[in-house]
């Protein structure tokens, strides 16, 4: 690939007053509530001092379930059928966020994982993280981001898969068991 | 599911810092800390375009990672972004001056620039979504509590999807500066809030444009979160009398540059 001619534009803070901006109808539902394979995705946004982040904007980016890179438009117009792979959640008072989606497929030989960014007030930029799916371990002993990382690291990547098949992912900005953020 | 215990929503009045220092201090912090990025890039460290860790930024405290981000390569999903369309937004939604029955107080404007990515491509079919406070000051947002007036004709949010040429265009009003609680008389310059997609979700940005000659641009923590000076000027739009339309609004230019994509150059595609 040439080298880069353009210097990129810099990320600022989402800031206090991004609610009314950046809502749109549905932003959470990735698929249909109740539509066969939904399942919910949910966790706590945590800061340094173990408080809930009320005030964060959490997108999730997902394959469909048999792995493939979803390419309909409408992620921003929710028609209820296209599967788009995007979604929007704020947290709400409590810290939650909470999106209705499908378990993402992986690649051949790769493990499964929802791409994530964060926003929050109070966060100068943007971060990246991943959220993989806890089931197979065989695919999660091979990935090469996990496996660079020490157990706990680890652990902060991993969502749990609760009795009625949702998942719980919290996030935590800082402090112990802070997750691991991504460069590319 | 584990549910944490319910925190309350922070009222304004807890959005202030703890020490609540004077401008002096605040402003003495920033030099200093810009000083220090300069002698660790000098010495080989390389920093990111925006500090997570800017204490001047009280805010930010708390809610910055202390541990490096893990370098990785970027994979599958994370190549793409997700896709938009024209069905996604419609047309009216880029004029934030006619979402009411009358017309907003304050500077009419035109905003007008073009998506790019690290080579000059245009990036085209890519949502822009805008939010900003009104000719006042004043955001609509119910914890925004500064007293100064809202307006009955000026919501403040628009959104749009970039063209071919991966252009855009905003009408809207300029917006004011307005005061917050990060330290005292902290005022911060008036600025549109962008979120931005490019074409790989590594690329998703959220930023904010700023206008030419601001006073206040020395004294803000946000914009000085951005560690070097030729990279905070480039949020900052230009004045285009080009674009102005006589008897009618002000325009300003701002073009976006996104990241990358570190992937293998494919040809846009076209619209299903």
């Amino acid at each position: 690939m040439p080298e880069k001619t353009l210097q990129k534009t810099p990320g600022q803070t989402i800031g206090p007053f991004f609610a009314y901006g950046t809502v749109y109808p549905k932003m959470h539902e990735v698929v249909h509530p109740y539509s066969p394979g939904a399942i919910v995705l949910g966790g706590t946004v945590y800061d340094g001092a173990g408080a809930a982040i009320p005030d964060s904007m959490i997108e999730i980016f997902g394959a469909d379930s048999d792995g493939s890179v979803p390419r309909a438009r409408g992620a921003h117009h929710r028609d209820d059928h296209s599967f788009t792979g995007y979604g929007r959640s704020f947290t709400r008072d409590d810290g939650r966020y909470e999106f209705w989606t499908r378990n993402p497929g992986a690649a051949p030989g790769k493990a499964a994982f929802f791409a994530v960014v964060v926003f929050a007030r109070g966060l100068p930029d943007k971060l990246h993280t991943r959220i993989y799916l806890p089931d197979d371990e065989a695919a999660l002993a091979a990935d090469p981001l996990l496996s660079s990382l020490d157990p706990e690291e680890r652990a902060t990547l991993i969502a749990t898969r609760l009795p009625d098949g949702s998942l719980q992912h919290d996030i935590r900005l800082q402090g112990e068991k802070e997750t691991v953020f991504l460069a590319f | 599911m584990t549910d944490a215990d319910p925190t309350p929503a922070a009222p304004e009045s807890l959005l202030a810092s703890a020490d609540f220092p004077p401008q002096s201090q605040i402003t003495k912090e920033i030099q200093d800390l810009h000083a220090e990025y300069e002698r660790r890039e000098a010495a080989g460290e390389k920093l990111p375009l925006t500090m997570h860790d800017f204490p001047p930024y009280r805010s930010s405290l708390l809610r910055h990672p202390t541990k490096n981000p893990k370098l990785v390569d970027p994979e599958t999903i994370e190549l793409h972004s997700p896709a938009f369309g024209q069905r996604d937004v419609a047309a009216i939604e880029s004029d934030l001056t006619l979402q009411h029955s009358g017309e907003p107080l304050g500077e009419r404007i035109t905003v007008r620039g073009r998506l790019l990515d690290s080579w000059g491509r245009p990036v085209p079919n890519q949502l822009i979504e805008i939010w900003q406070a009104n000719s006042a000051g004043r955001y609509i947002h119910q914890r925004d509590q500064h007293p100064a007036p809202l307006d009955p004709n000026f919501t403040g949010a628009g959104r749009t999807i970039t063209d071919d040429n991966g252009e855009y265009l905003f009408t809207t009003i300029k917006p004011g500066p307005y005061p917050w609680k990060n330290h005292q008389n902290a005022w911060r310059p008036a600025h549109i809030h962008f979120s931005v997609f490019g074409s790989a979700f590594t690329q998703r940005i959220i930023t904010q444009m700023y206008f030419p000659g601001d006073p206040l641009f020395a004294l803000d923590p946000i914009y000085n979160s951005i560690r070097r000076q030729q990279d905070r000027e480039r949020l900052i739009s230009t004045y285009d009398h080009d674009l102005t339309v006589p008897e009618f609004s002000m325009a300003y230019r701002w073009d976006i540059v996104v990241d990358g994509p570190d992937a293998t150059w494919t040809e846009p595609e076209g619209e299903h």
